[in-house]
């Protein structure tokens, strides 16, 4: 069995509990303008051109973003760091990309991950054939969901696809009695207006599971991977999220939730 | 931090470096005088010690409340011509240069032209070494294979072991009578000698208790001309303790800071030997102390904060003794080592943590001092409160404390012979060498330069930068077919040159044995006494020989970059290599991108790297460890570099993994600096490769941003990190908690990061006291940004 995938990265302590192994899934169906990820959003393997410098001279080296591998190779390197997976309560995080765009490949991996003990998240923005994500759900034990708007037309028009599919979902997900944990990304004017914060606090107050509300600050440090992509726009336009509306932010899903963090 | 402390602290930091010709003026007159000659060495040693004690400056500064200068005032340093005599123009550069300077007054010219170097020129202990080493040696040496610990301070290595802090001068000189009237002259042919150390242990006992007499009188006369009534009676409590201790054995918190300051003091007057000296497992030592004081309601918490933290200033006062030449570059510090362990397990082997430990974290917090160095003993039997207390401290940037595996320090102690309860009472000092506390001399020899002899193997035996032929013939480099052939000529240099190495410890070894006696020091250390043996001639219960090696990191990306590149791809031919490797590289460009870019390196778990370093661990071990020494002990090795791996690198050319001539090498066993891409993770799984518990101490040195210490999730984290690389029997960590952007701020503008202390190589050190290529390292070192 074979998957593309453009990173793994090890001490990753931000998506999930513990000490965490984060295998990233190339290829995604939405096109959020704001993503940090845009390496992510193809499904086959791409080459760019990368520049190493050293005294002051630059060598052109040809990058790979993304690569063929298979289950055998992702599960060695997840292996690798199992002492700390046991030390800190840790684990992997399948992420992306989308790592439910590609369900068979998934699932093999969460199948080996839970015959060799390790704890599986899976890092969703929800897109997904909904009998393909009932197959992964008995292999998982935390989803970390993504919600971005409320309101379809406003999803269609940011992410390039509706969320109806997005919604059912994550009451699928959340009726098989599986811990959430759900991320909001904070995007000025975009997904941070009254509406749609009272919108997405709504859909999720109706849910059981949810163990914690993640509100992720737009940030602009993926320019340099636009620009080796040759594309622009947004994450240059657009400024760091400004924490202190975050903060205000964070108080309003506090209102319904107890554990209500920034950053992630 | 109460006033009195703020202010002691204040002054300590603000006294400047100087050097006192004191000490040196009251040697010289000891042994002109002749009237020694009549003695054996030991007694001769024993009696100047005394002189020195009868009648050096006693020093009570205001407001103090742990009394006793090593020299007239706070860090004014003394020297020592008997060991090495400092010339002029060592002085000049002592007194101008840049980092680690101490300034030289006239005064202090005078009395060395006048009278300390015409006695000692060409009698020192350093005469005597360079005197008696092979030409192969001094090649060798001079060529930057290898230091030599020895040849400006005294061996020393060793810690306060837990009786210190049960038996006065008074019940040590019981001891030695007792060991005396044993003495059998008609059965025993050494009974002379012993007799000899053991009246020399006598006299230093005896002189010690004098010096804190003169201590005693002294304060009570301050206390009488005292005008504030609460000082003065304070003095006169400190009368009393002087007059108690180190004499009897302390019964109270306070007098058990003042009876080991006491003999820390006389340590480092006897002789300069290295790492100072050391209290070792403190929080262990002090709780019986503490507990009666709190209990009995004599001491309040308050009260042994302040007395703690008073006794910290002293050691801040007392920086390292002067080192010129090669020594100061491998140790270019002030920090004389101390490095105080808290936690770990009891003799019994149960959580040795207890409430002084908290509080005395709470101290190394407020105190934000260099020296003592801290570190914290981290046994699977310590609560995980107590690491994220250490971590907390940590976070706030200045390098300490360190955290060490108690579980692998006793691993490798019994692995070398220790009983249990020796092992449980042991630790790590000086940076991160491994002993058994108080009974065991654990003596550092000096670094070794393992990417040197793979620079001398590719040479077939020739030091390239002076074209003498200083290896052995190993074979032309170009005529290897396969990688093994390479590397069976690196191990013939190796053992060659560690063969160089620990024959001339073996010598200098006996030079301090016959002409540099250490009678305190052996009355503190067990089994000296009983064996009526001087500390220098293996008179502790246990002796061991320690060789450093230095740049495993390097070495390891050198041989992968052979091995991939040269053998297995053949995208270079050897002799390629080495052309361009005399070249610096230059014209040969792109071929260093493919080294530095290209190549597997250390650090990133990647067995195509990582088992070359595990190769040349076993190289090392099997070239030197299980040796005996002269003096009946044991050669060892362990993996640290103070700050060796600059200087090393500075007489080191272009080496395979890219790394042009000069530049520093990787320190500890840390990676390359920069190399190591892959994460935290990936540099623990890579460092527990090697078997750490065949060594005597190794460093992994790791740089985070603050935001990793942030909240109790992620310190939580850094928790288990801690625990994951001590569950694979990593020996030692330690985290620099300071933004790059800081560091090169501080770089700029050194006068508005005066209190900036980073964690360099097993000790934390001021920034601004730090080379240009040392602070460009740390800088350099890679940041693991979490995202």
């Amino acid at each position: 069995m074979e998957g593309v995938i453009f990173d793994i990265r090890h001490f990753s302590v931000h998506d999930g509990p513990g000490i965490r192994t984060t295998v990233f899934f190339k290829g995604c169906p939405l096109r959020c303008i704001w993503c940090h990820n845009p390496e992510g959003q193809e499904f086959d393997p791409q080459t760019y051109t990368r520049v190493n410098r050293l005294d002051g001279r630059e060598f052109k080296v040809t990058g790979y973003a993304g690569k063929h591998v298979t289950a055998d190779e992702v599960m060695e390197e997840i292996e690798k760091d199992i002492v700390f997976y046991e030390e800190s309560g840790g684990g992997v995080t399948f992420s992306g990309g989308e790592p439910l765009a590609r369900p068979v490949f998934l699932a093999e991996l969460l199948e080996r991950c839970n015959i060799a003990g390790i704890h599986t998240a899976v890092d969703t923005c929800g897109y997904a054939d909904n009998e393909e994500l009932q197959r992964i759900i008995p292999l998982t034990h935390l989803f970390l969901f993504d919600l971005k708007l409320a309101f379809n037309d406003d999803h269609e028009k940011f992410t390039a696809v509706s969320n109806k599919n997005i919604l059912k979902n994550l009451k699928t997900v959340s009726s098989a009695g599986k811990e959430i944990i759900i991320r909001i990304p904070l995007v000025e004017d975009i997904t941070d207006t009254q509406e749609n914060l009272a919108g997405l606090r709504n859909i999720i107050n109706e849910l059981k599971g949810i163990t914690r509300v993640e509100l992720l600050p737009f940030h602009n440090i993926a320019q340099s991977k636009y620009r080796r992509f040759g594309r622009s726009g947004f994450q240059e336009q657009v400024e760091r999220y400004d924490i202190s509306k975050a903060v205000k932010i964070m108080d309003f899903f506090l209102e319904s939730f107890p554990d209500v963090t920034i950053g992630g | 931090m109460n006033s009195r402390i703020r202010k002691l602290r204040k002054e300590s930091l603000e006294a400047p470096y100087s050097l006192s010709a004191e000490r040196a003026s009251l040697v010289t007159s000891f042994y002109s005088i002749g009237d020694h000659e009549k003695y054996s060495r030991a007694v001769q040693r024993a009696l100047c010690f005394r002189y020195i004690l009868s009648n050096k400056t006693i020093c009570i500064n205001p407001g103090e409340l742990i009394a006793g200068e090593r020299g007239p005032s706070p860090k004014a340093v003394p020297t020592y011509p008997e060991i090495c005599l400092h010339s002029l123009e060592d002085l000049d550069i002592i007194d101008t240069r840049k980092k680690v300077s101490f300034s030289v007054d006239n005064e202090f010219k005078q009395v060395y032209e006048g009278t300390v170097i015409p006695f000692w020129e060409g009698r020192t202990q350093r005469d005597r070494i360079f005197g008696n080493m092979s030409n192969r040696w001094v090649e060798a040496y001079r060529a930057g294979v290898f230091t030599e610990f020895m040849e400006q301070r005294a061996p020393g290595h060793t810690v306060a072991g837990k009786n210190v802090f049960l038996k006065g001068m008074r019940d040590y000189r019981e001891e030695i009578h007792e060991a005396l009237s044993r003495l059998d002259f008609h059965n025993d042919p050494l009974a002379f000698e012993k007799r000899e150390e053991l009246k020399a242990m006598d006299i230093a006992a005896l002189a010690l208790m004098e010096y804190a007499f003169r201590y005693a009188s002294e304060i009570e006369n301050l206390s009488e001309k005292e005008k504030d009534p609460a000082r003065a009676e304070e003095l006169h409590e400190m009368a009393i303790i002087c007059k108690r201790v180190p004499a009897g054995a302390p019964s109270t918190f306070h007098e058990a800071l003042q009876h080991y300051w006491f003999i820390h003091l006389g340590v480092i007057t006897e002789l300069n030997p290295w790492d100072s000296f050391n209290p070792g497992r403190l929080d262990r030592h002090l709780y019986p102390f503490y507990r009666e004081g709190i209990d009995s309601g004599t001491l309040t918490k308050e009260r042994a904060k302040e007395l703690l933290q008073a006794f910290w200033i002293k050691f801040n006062n007392h920086p390292s003794p002067p080192k010129t030449g090669v020594t100061a570059q491998e140790s270019s510090t002030y920090s004389d080592f101390t490095l105080i362990n808290l936690g770990g397990v009891n003799e019994d082997g149960s959580d040795a943590v207890n409430e002084l430990t908290y509080l005395i974290l709470d101290v190394i917090e407020e105190m934000r001092l260099i020296q003592p160095g801290t570190m914290v003993q981290v046994s699977k039997k310590n609560p995980d409160r107590f690491v994220k207390r250490a971590l907390d401290i940590v976070k706030t940037g200045f390098g300490q404390p360190s955290f060490f595996n108690t579980d692998a320090i006793i691993q490798q102690l019994l692995g070398q012979g220790k009983s249990i309860t020796d092992a449980r009472n042991g630790g790590a000092s000086g940076c991160v060498e491994t002993g058994a506390f108080g009974t065991e001399a654990y003596i550092l020899t000096g670094y070794f330069n393992l990417n040197k002899v793979l620079e001398i193997t590719l040479n077939n035996g020739t030091d390239p930068s002076t074209g003498k032929e200083i290896g052995v013939k190993s074979g032309d480099p170009g005529s290897f077919r396969t990688f093994d052939d390479l590397y069976d000529a690196f191990e013939n240099q190796l053992r060659y040159f560690t063969g160089i190495k620990t024959e001339g410890n073996n010598i200098i070894e006996k030079l301090y044995s016959s002409y540099m006696p250490a009678p305190l020091l052996s009355v503190i250390t067990e089994d000296c006494i009983r064996k009526g043996r001087d500390y220098n001639s293996g008179g502790a219960r246990y002796n061991t020989r320690y060789v450093q090696g230095v740049g495993l990191g390097s070495l390891t990306d050198n041989l992968a970059s052979l091995h991939k590149n040269v053998f297995d791809e053949k995208t270079v031919s050897m002799n390629e290599m080495i052309k361009a490797l005399k070249a610096n590289f230059k014209k040969h460009e792109k071929l260093r991108h493919d080294l530095v870019y290209n190549t597997p390196k250390w650090g990133n778990n990647d067995d195509y790297a990582d088992r070359f370093a595990v190769m040349v661990f076993n190289s090392f071990y099997n070239a030197i460890n299980g040796k005996k020494s002269s003096c009946g002990g044991t050669f060892r090795i362990n993996l640290l570099p103070t700050t060796c791996h600059i200087y090393f690198g500075s007489v080191t050319g272009a080496m395979p993994d890219g790394r042009l001539a000069g530049e520093s090498l990787s320190e500890g066993i840390s990676p390359v600096q920069g190399a190591d891409t892959k994460g935290p993770t990936a540099v623990i799984n890579s460092a527990a490769k090697i078997d750490h518990i065949r060594t005597g101490g190794t460093l992994l040195n790791q740089k985070f941003s603050p935001a990793f210490f942030s909240n109790s999730d992620s310190k939580k984290k850094m928790v288990s990190l801690v625990r994951t690389y001590f569950r694979l029997d990593g020996h030692h960590i330690q985290f620099n908690v300071t933004d790059a952007k800081t560091l090169s701020d501080a770089k700029e503008n050194p006068e508005k990061y005066r209190d900036l202390i980073v964690r360099v190589a097993g000790y934390s050190d001021y920034f601004n006291d730090l080379g240009e290529t040392l602070q460009d390292e740390i800088i350099k070192r890679t940041e693991h940004e979490g995202v």
